[in-house]
């Protein structure tokens, strides 16, 4: 049993991750080389600049900008990889890796389900993979939204605390919901998916984005659907390989 | 029948594996996702921003 489950996860986890780590080359990856612009300094935000930097109609225009943007550059170069396809593998070996995880998870709840003689199919497996994502990805960026790079954001300490929390309060309630019997259940499960959007994520008390509201929403948005893509074919691999290798 | 009997048999050792699997996926789920060390978290940086992880 414990090889069904692992066997499922592994390869299912895997290949989603593949897709996970093709898809963040082409929607995301070019958003945080664009974040890192603005974070670093290299590119400037002029409509916000008047707030954030002193008066400047052109990004380019100060010998002083340019010098503190080269060593800047230089830096987060080092903090990323030696150069570009290192940064590159290292995310794909971590997108699989995270996916593995999400895999195993998942993969530990079908035969959860199926202990109480739910049957998990491919079709079963996509609403998982839906749920998967909504838990883990969705409702956590509800509060705390996806960050590009140069954002500035609340204690990391408490912001994992509240994503863990979210995390465990959804999946727990989508539970409920799909597999509880009676209202008391879906009221319980809907309780539970509410309470971490009650309590509100950690924030900051002001704003000091240095990149364009634009750039950063249309990041949030192209993270949370190539997660919905990638969970989906998680959801659907691991649930085929379950049922394939069910004895 | 004989499976169920099968199943009631070995009930400990099955959810002992659902545990031990659930807590791989969260132990590695951790590690690549959260964990604040600088080589993990400059290594798993641009995945971290890409799947919406808080990360620094």
């Amino acid at each position: 049993m414990i090889q069904r489950m692992l066997a499922s996860a592994l390869i299912a986890g895997f290949a989603a991750g593949l897709l996970a780590a093709v898809l963040h080359f082409a929607f995301i990856q070019e958003l945080i080389f664009l974040g890192e612009k603005y974070e670093t300094g290299a590119l400037v935000h002029f409509a916000g600049a008047g707030e954030l930097a002193p008066a400047d109609d052109h990004a380019h225009a100060e010998g002083t900008g340019a010098h503190s943007h080269e060593s800047t550059l230089a830096e987060t170069e080092v903090d990323g990889g030696n150069n570009d396809v290192i940064r590159m593998a290292l995310t794909v070996l971590f997108t699989g890796l995270l996916y593995v995880a999400y895999g195993l998870i998942l993969v530990a709840g079908f035969s959860m389900a199926e202990r109480f003689g739910q049957v998990i199919g491919p079709r079963e497996g996509v609403l998982w993979g839906v749920a998967g994502f909504a838990a883990l990805q969705m409702a956590p960026a509800m509060g705390l939204a996806p960050e590009l790079p140069g954002t500035v954001a609340a204690d990391i300490a408490l912001r994992q605390v509240w994503w863990l929390g979210t995390v465990l309060a959804t999946g727990g309630g989508l539970a409920l919901i799909g597999y509880g019997r009676g209202v008391m259940f879906i009221a319980l499960g809907c309780a539970l998916i509410a309470a971490p959007h009650v309590i509100g994520a950690p924030h900051l008390e002001t704003f000091s984005g240095v990149a364009p509201p634009e750039v950063s929403a249309e990041f949030a948005a192209r993270v949370l659907g190539v997660g919905l893509a990638a969970w989906v074919a998680l959801g659907w691999g691991a649930a085929k390989l379950w049922n394939n290798t069910a004895t | 029948m004989n499976a169920m009997t099968q199943t009631a048999a070995t009930s400990t050792s099955a959810i002992l594996s659902i545990v031990f699997v659930a807590l791989m996926g969260a132990t590695l789920l951790f590690v690549a996702g959260h964990a604040q060390s600088a080589t993990l978290h400059d290594a798993a940086h641009d995945m971290r921003h890409g799947t919406g992880f808080p990360c620094h």
